[in-house]
């Protein structure tokens, strides 16, 4: 069987779904493509979770037009239509000599050009009023007021949910294996069957380059960039209020260190390229490289208090160190949304807004719906709830009664709200995605069992089918007995 | 809010809860409420369904689930009040239970006495920070021990065990005689953490290989385990370069260790201690804050269930006399001190005069294993008594008694215990 559809996006990250979302503003036939179990589990997945000021980035390029955009939608749109978890904390740039604030100036003057505003040096007293716990040695730092956090599951489970009220269809597990050039239209092959389109936008991250050359685009390289981190649990008695950054060198910012929206400490990360896309292995070098980082910054910090590992790739093209947004002029109907790594995150509602003009080019005449609601709710958050809240919560439905994760304090409700969506989570990592059970300092040894209990009942499928992220990660194995006694009749 | 009030408010109804409750019953407490998370009372003893429970305290060999039972008859019979599926969110320093479940909604409980009975859980894959993908088949021991004993599933059919503490050594056995191929338990450390019991009738039983000073450096596979990289240790536990060798495996559990769940505790300005992760209490079980106690394994760890009963037991007399305002502060407070070779001792320090009462038990561990030691019990410099120990390892724990007598004449204010070398 074949679809059609007008627009075909491949990718469910934060840039893919944004994209879905914004053109669900018009009256087009949408579909949105991704090979994994849910959206958000490639480079959206394992970031810093930053929204950048836009300072860094380079002015004479295209993220530096973008990350500014990005952070003032975020501001003005993303966080009031979308109810998606973001703080504005600010973010300094700290020199630990003298001959670091030259270089600070240099950032400030950059960030003037790309209209980053506020932007300023502290220095002295000032500078640990701001943060107390830096390292005695700091001098002086570029203080962006404007810069922020986000939780990028939600934001981008948001899009997606979104998207998909809007009329916009997503389609997980479905992994392109080919597109041919038909002219008029490009017939995509997937696991999940063809797909006609009259454009494609290829937003598949680190797959981005494989996806271009299956049409004969092969002027740009996705070089993975993998980065390293350590996730601290909320206790932790070391805190810090801003997004710190090192001064940057030639190949990274630096470890940062940085709250998350959820108020646990994260540290990272590291920067090594590898050849392998899907290898988001932690390694000792890249782990000890990230606490060394970060120590210099916070020299209180220790492993200790540790909840979780993780590892990204960024899906940098090396050569020009920039995103890479553009309809192809060698192959017509193709988009390619490529490059996109840091300030990705950040710029993602502009790189979005950037694409809905080129497809508007393409597609001449499009018109906007009348009934677009731009609005998302975000699942109810107990743990942050007071007890009026809560108890209000319960009456509703008794299911918010139910603690299921007892160190994040996770609602059964709040799990079922998850499945229930309509991007729901099909996994054990995706409700932890999108609801945090498992997400604190017991990483799910007592509610994991829960967990697969309730998506067992849910989805209707035996817990052996239950799993942890993609295809072969299932849990548990089998029943107890069950080849024990297969033995046994197999002998007689 | 659902408003309630109670004399004594239990947090966690496992074997410390339960002990706790009953014997504040019986010492005279009739307005009591045990809080229990799970959907029945007994905690983690309802996944333990091997045996060894019970020796020291009912002189009788019982498995989990029924030394949980004799307990649970206990408050069943003297009508104390539970509360199942029940979660505490907060306990306030004036002892204000906060409690949600879905039947009654939000809880406010009014208490006059808390025991906090909460348990412990175990350390994970990431608290260790083991290097390598994050991939399905690496579970925390007592978790692939609830998916087997409670719900009747298989986490795996080809296993390695990191850390040999007793729920590894256990689920060694377990996974074995339900058909897995177990191949190797892995002890970062050059001994074990588990009971010399465990050790025999878990592996060397089953020809199930113990190797020490080795640790898995990496794990690999893609989206289900596919393997393990194992090295050995040098003496500062760093892995051997060279020595590293892979095992192919589907499921990697960990016993690496049971951490003291005080998250509430802290939250209610108990004051714990850095080397248990537990309160700082004193002979009653008594936190620094009047009318809390805590005991069981949210105190310390224990090695036996019926060091957890002993102790439960005291907290909840304590409680009791606490609620009849029958505690005397002694003139001199008393502050146990670990010496030599010792982890740690709880109580941490003397403080009550309690009529009747003939010694205070001090519970330890030793830091590192010793033979032919003995353990010498000091008033500031003077010795007031030795006992030998012929074996002295760190997964057992040691009981001094301290006679009252003696407590009434010791001329300082400390008394330390070490463990020396030459016990003969």
């Amino acid at each position: 069987m074949t679809n059609k559809t007008e627009v075909l996006i491949i990718g469910g990250g934060v840039v893919g779904t944004f994209i879905a979302r914004e053109l669900s503003r018009y009256k087009l036939d949408i579909t949105l493509i991704e090979k994994g179990t849910d959206v958000c589990v490639g480079t959206s997945k394992s970031n810093t979770a930053l929204i950048h000021a836009g300072f860094n980035a380079d002015s004479n390029k295209l993220k530096g037009k973008l990350n500014v955009r990005g952070n003032e939608l975020f501001r003005t749109k993303v966080q009031k239509e979308l109810e998606v978890p973001i703080e504005w904390i600010g973010a300094l740039v700290v020199a630990q000599d003298e001959a670091g604030i030259p270089q600070l100036e240099e950032i400030l003057e950059n960030g003037k050009r790309n209209k980053v505003p506020d932007l300023e040096i502290v220095k002295g007293e000032r500078l640990f009023e701001l943060e107390p716990n830096l390292n005695k040695n700091s001098v002086a730092a570029l203080y962006a007021p404007t810069a922020g956090i986000v939780n990028p599951f939600e934001l981008t489970v948001a899009l997606a949910n979104n998207a998909v009220k809007n009329g916009a269809e997503v389609i997980l597990e479905a992994e392109v294996t080919d597109i041919e050039d038909k002219g008029d239209y490009k017939l995509v092959k997937t696991s999940k069957g063809n797909i006609e389109a009259k454009l494609v936008i290829n937003a598949a991250g680190v797959y981005a380059d494989k996806i271009a050359q299956m049409v004969g685009i092969k002027d740009f390289k996705i070089t993975p960039r993998r980065g390293e981190y350590y996730l601290y649990d909320k206790i932790l008695d070391i805190k810090v209020n801003h997004t710190i950054f090192q001064l940057p060198n030639k190949v990274s910012k630096g470890i940062v260190v940085t709250p998350t929206d959820e108020d646990n400490l994260l540290i990272g990360p590291s920067a090594e390229e590898i050849e392998d896309k899907d290898d988001l292995s932690n390694t000792r070098e890249g782990l000890d490289q990230v606490i060394a980082g970060a120590k210099k910054t916070i020299p209180d910090l220790t492993t200790r208090g540790v909840i979780k590992e993780f590892a990204g790739l960024r899906a940098a093209i090396k050569e020009t160190g920039d995103f890479l947004i553009e309809a192809s002029d060698k192959v017509k109907g193709f988009i390619n949304v490529a490059g996109i790594q840091s300030p990705g995150l950040a710029s993602s509602p502009a790189i979005a807004e950037m694409v809905v003009g080129i497809v508007k080019e393409e597609l001449p005449g499009l018109e906007e719906k009348d009934d677009f609601d731009p609005y998302e709710q975000e699942i109810p958050k107990f743990r942050h709830m007071s007890h009026k809240q809560r108890m209000k919560l319960i009456e509703k439905d008794s299911n918010y009664g139910e603690i299921i994760c007892r160190c994040e304090s996770i609602t059964k409700g709040e799990i079922l709200d998850a499945i229930r969506q309509p991007v729901g989570a099909r996994t054990v990592n995706a409700i932890k995605r999108r609801v945090r059970p498992g997400a604190g300092r017991c990483q799910g040894g007592f509610c994991g069992p829960k967990v697969v209990e309730i998506l067992s009942e849910e989805l209707g499928i035996p817990k052996t089918e239950v799993k942890l992220e993609k295809d072969n990660s299932k849990i548990l194995v089998e029943k107890t007995k069950e080849s024990l006694q297969k033995e046994v009749t197999d002998n007689e | 809010m659902n408003k309630q009030s109670y004399d004594l408010v239990v947090v966690g109804g496992g074997p410390a809860g339960l002990a706790a409750a009953q014997e504040a019953y019986d010492q005279g407490v009739r307005d009591i409420l045990i809080m229990e998370r799970d959907f029945e009372l007994g905690g983690i003893l309802q996944q333990c369904i091997h045996n060894g429970f019970g020796l020291h305290f009912f002189g009788e060999e019982l498995t989990g689930p029924e030394y949980a039972q004799r307990f649970m008859e206990k408050v069943a019979e003297r009508g104390i009040d539970i509360k199942l599926d029940t979660m505490v969110l907060e306990v306030t320093p004036d002892k204000k239970v906060y409690a949600v479940n879905s039947k009654e909604g939000m809880l406010e409980i009014d208490a006059k006495a808390v025991v906090m009975a909460m348990g412990c859980r175990e350390r994970t894959r990431e608290a260790i920070g083991i290097p390598g993908s994050r991939v399905a088949g690496v579970f925390s021991a007592g978790t692939a021990q609830r998916y087997i004993n409670m719900e009747g599933y298989m986490p795996g059919k080809k296993v390695v065990i990191l850390g040999s503490g007793d729920i590894g050594l256990i689920m060694a056995r377990r996974m074995h005689l339900e058909g897995a191929e177990v191949e190797a338990v892995l002890e970062l450390l050059p001994f074990s953490g588990g009971l010399t019991r465990n050790i025999v009738q878990c592996l060397d039983d089953f020809d199930i290989p113990l190797r020490l000073s080795q640790t898995v450096t990496r794990i690999h596979g893609k989206e289900r385990l596919e393997g393990v990289s194992v090295a050995k240790v040098d003496k500062n536990l760093k892995p051997i370069p060279g020595s590293e060798y892979y095992i192919e495996c589907d499921t990697l559990l960990l016993s690496v260790g049971l951490i003291p769940e005080n998250e509430l505790s802290v939250a209610a300005g108990i004051e714990l201690a850095s080397v248990t992760g537990g309160p700082i209490v004193n002979e009653c079980r008594e936190t620094n804050i009047n009318g809390i106690f805590a005991c069981g394994n949210v105190l310390h760890v224990h090695d036996l269930v019926d060091y957890v009963t002993e102790e439960s037991k005291l907290a909840g007399k304590a409680a009791a006399l606490y609620l009849q305002d029958k505690i005397v502060k002694r003139d001199k407070e008393i502050n146990i001190i670990a010496g030599d070779n010792i982890g740690y001792i709880v109580p941490h320090k003397i403080t009550e005069k309690i009529e009747e009462r003939k010694r205070v038990d001090l519970y330890m561990r030793g830091k590192r294993p010793m033979e032919n030691a003995q353990i010498l019990v000091m008033d500031g410099d003077k010795k007031l008594f030795a006992k030998k120990e012929r074996f002295v390892k760190p997964a057992e724990m040691i009981s001094i008694p301290l006679p009252e007598k003696m407590i009434e004449q010791l001329e300082g204010s400390t008394v330390e215990v070490k463990i020396v070398e030459g016990g003969e």
